[in-house]
């Protein structure tokens, strides 16, 4: 199997209290994957950590086999619709532009190429005619469908989308799934964290059950089983709730300062 | 009054309150207001101590020492949150007042020994252009002019880092340099800006322009443009005024100007101002009752089978509305053709029965569609249709028709009247 995400033994604190407990998994490459877990069981943290957004206390994530930012301009990252002022003054093509933002043209202006791959990132998720339309004046689904052109504009190999289908319509429902199939058949990886475990089925090939631990990660048809389910769902460890509990409250590092031992191999 | 120096610190006052106000459009997007106070209150004890410890003429130890005093009390906030039980705004408070506090025991002390009258200290409180010396102008005005371009250099940085901070991230932009960048020019577009208004009241050059200019335009580059603007002009009436009666400090000045074009703003502004929207309202108003009395007319029409004429006593008599505002509404339709005068009143024109119709069939597709859909019992349904007649659009209405299968009757068996084509 050829990795595009590797998570090693990853543990992640939010407020000093440990949200992920050495979850270890790796990802195949061109597959439709969703993080799937209940409220609370550290599936944003994760896509965060592996963002980099977040550090962990322990355990390193790697893309691609190398660390992330060697590797930043083929990553992709949409997060969350609600994470953001949508009264935000800027239109849809300002936001969507913002995909080709890099290090390295932070200072430049926005090129002409630029702008075609914006325009054309738009036309995939059919909302070419919003271009000058104010985001404030979106509806939640028509939002989502920014963020995901935004994502688009980027022209990554690897996307990873945090809750695309909260709280939007079932056009942009079909209109995400049907882009999801045309990235995966063109060799692109997608992963989604996804909390509605419904659709979780239908949409993924490969699914990631967390609970602030790992439940299992593999292919679908091994993983959605009744027995893993349970587990997942079935509400959370009352032992690794308590003890994060006490590492939070007496402020108890969870790493000697010089534990040096789980970095990557060069 | 306009001697060439006058007209120098006119100008240099004028480009301080813009580049202040630029820097302060993203303070107001981030919602962090009240950081530009406390930066601003922050910065009396460092200009007071640049003051002590260093020649106090010189503008850039008053600089450096506001650049210290800001950052310290920058981070010092940023550390309370982070590592105290605090709340953001109880963090804020409690830097702003201690700071504040402190600038206000070292100022009384400078002025004892006499040398803080001699230097303008007292400036630093409420402002006072006229009190700027030249080559104080020239260094605050190249620092401004310095604000301006970092703006301009950093947009997309500033931009991304007020809308999306981890996209920003993800995507491996310098977010800490970035936000670095960000703090430093606040210290000194405050700097900046205490030379014409004053610690006191510098959090009004920072936020009204912004505010002011965001009911214009929901465009950022515009935004920016106009409260550079706004605080200009701002900065042009207080110091005029200021120069030209005696012991008045500017800073009131300014911020009261600017607080007037924030009124005004917020008063006339299209789309988001509150005389637009009334009017909005209005006139809706004005459309609810002229389609009300269409579909009177058509309605009337529908059971008696022929043309139908009503006068304005009868329609009073049915609509229980004032005979002013039914004269008001029937001149409004008979100067649209929608009604026509005849010798026994007031009957609907062909374009008049076309719209009394639609008004009908609006009414009954959603009175079936709250039925059909929402499962409310039909004699619930009235109220709330009376209002989405007059709401619903042609494409929201073909919606209807499209999910409803092309009903014929409402849920009281009237037939929905359609166009024939």
């Amino acid at each position: 199997m050829e990795k595009s995400i590797e998570v090693h033994n990853l543990t992640v604190s939010y407020h000093s209290k440990p949200v992920l407990w050495d979850v270890d998994f790796e990802l195949p490459k061109g597959k439709i994957i969703g993080v799937v877990g209940p409220n609370g069981s550290g599936k944003t943290t994760m896509l965060k950590t592996v963002m980099g957004l977040m550090k962990p206390d322990s355990g390193y994530t790697e893309i691609f086999g190398q660390p992330l930012d060697k590797v930043r301009e083929r990553v992709s990252y949409v997060p969350q619709r609600e994470s953001v002022d949508w009264d935000f003054p800027a239109d849809v093509m300002d936001v969507v532009l913002m995909g080709r933002y890099r290090k390295n043209n932070l200072f430049k202006r926005i090129t002409k190429e630029d702008r075609r791959i914006a325009t054309e990132a738009l036309e995939k998720v059919n909302l070419l005619e919003f271009a000058d339309r104010q985001i404030s004046q979106l509806s939640g689904g028509q939002q989502q469908r920014v963020f995901i052109a935004r994502s688009l504009a980027q022209q990554a190999d690897i996307y990873l989308m945090d809750e695309p289908f909260v709280g939007v319509d079932a056009a942009t429902e079909d209109a995400i799934l049907k882009l999801l199939r045309d990235m995966k058949n063109e060799g692109k990886t997608v992963v989604i964290v996804h909390h509605d475990l419904q659709t979780a089925n239908e949409y993924f090939d490969w699914i990631v059950l967390l609970n602030t631990r790992l439940v299992a990660a593999g292919p679908k048809e091994e993983v959605f089983t009744k027995e893993l389910l349970q587990e997942a769902y079935g509400g959370r460890l009352t032992v690794l709730s308590k003890l994060g509990d006490l590492i939070s409250d007496t402020e108890f590092p969870l790493r000697e300062p010089d534990f040096k031992e789980d970095q990557p191999k060069d | 009054m306009f001697d060439p120096i006058f007209i120098k610190v006119l100008i240099g006052t004028l480009l301080l309150a813009a580049s202040s106000s630029v820097v302060g459009v993203f303070s107001f997007l981030k919602g962090e207001s009240l950081v530009g106070d406390a930066i601003a209150h922050a910065l009396l004890p460092g200009v007071v101590l640049a003051f002590i410890i260093g020649d106090g003429r010189n503008p850039v130890f008053l600089i450096l020492g506001a650049l210290v005093a800001g950052l310290t009390a920058h981070y010092g906030i940023s550390f309370l949150e982070q590592r105290t039980k605090l709340k953001g705004d109880t963090a804020i408070s409690l830097v702003l007042s201690t700071f504040f506090g402190f600038g206000i025991m070292l100022l009384s002390a400078v002025q004892r020994t006499g040398q803080g009258q001699q230097a303008g200290l007292e400036r630093f409180l409420l402002g006072k252009a006229a009190a700027i010396t030249l080559s104080d102008l020239y260094v605050f005005g190249a620092l401004a002019l310095v604000l301006l371009a970092s703006v301009a250099l950093f947009f997309k940085g500033f931009q991304l880092m007020t809308f999306n901070e981890d996209f920003a991230a993800a995507i491996g932009l310098p977010i800490q340099l970035i936000r670095f960048v960000f703090t430093v020019l606040t210290v000194l577009a405050v700097t900046v800006g205490i030379q014409s208004v004053g610690v006191v009241l510098m959090a009004a050059l920072l936020i009204t322009p912004a505010a002011a200019a965001r009911s214009w335009t929901a465009s950022l580059r515009l935004m920016l443009v106009l409260s550079a603007v706004f605080a200009a002009t701002a900065a042009v009436v207080g110091t005029i005024i200021s120069a030209s009666l005696p012991k008045m400090p500017t800073g009131p000045w300014i911020v009261l100007a600017l607080g007037g074009i924030a009124f005004i703003s917020l008063l006339i502004a299209p789309e988001n101002g509150w005389l637009p929207r009334r009017k909005r309202a209005r006139g809706n108003q004005l459309k609810t009752q002229r389609e009300n009395l269409l579909k009177l007319l058509y309605g009337a029409e529908e059971r008696e089978g022929h043309t139908v004429a009503m006068t304005s006593e009868t329609i009073v008599g049915i609509r229980r509305q004032h005979l002013e505002g039914l004269r008001k509404t029937l001149r409004s339709l008979k100067k649209e053709y929608l009604l026509v005068e005849r010798a026994d009143g007031f009957a609907l024109t062909e374009k008049g029965r076309t719209e009394g119709r639609r008004v009908v069939r609006l009414h009954r597709l959603w009175e079936l569609y709250l039925t059909e859909r929402l499962g409310m019992a039909a004699d619930h349904i009235h109220p709330q249709a009376e209002t989405m007649e007059h709401i619903i659009t042609p494409e929201i209405e073909a919606l209807i028709v499209k999910e409803l299968g092309n009903p014929e009757v409402d849920p009281h068996q009237s037939p929905i009247p359609y166009e024939e084509d």
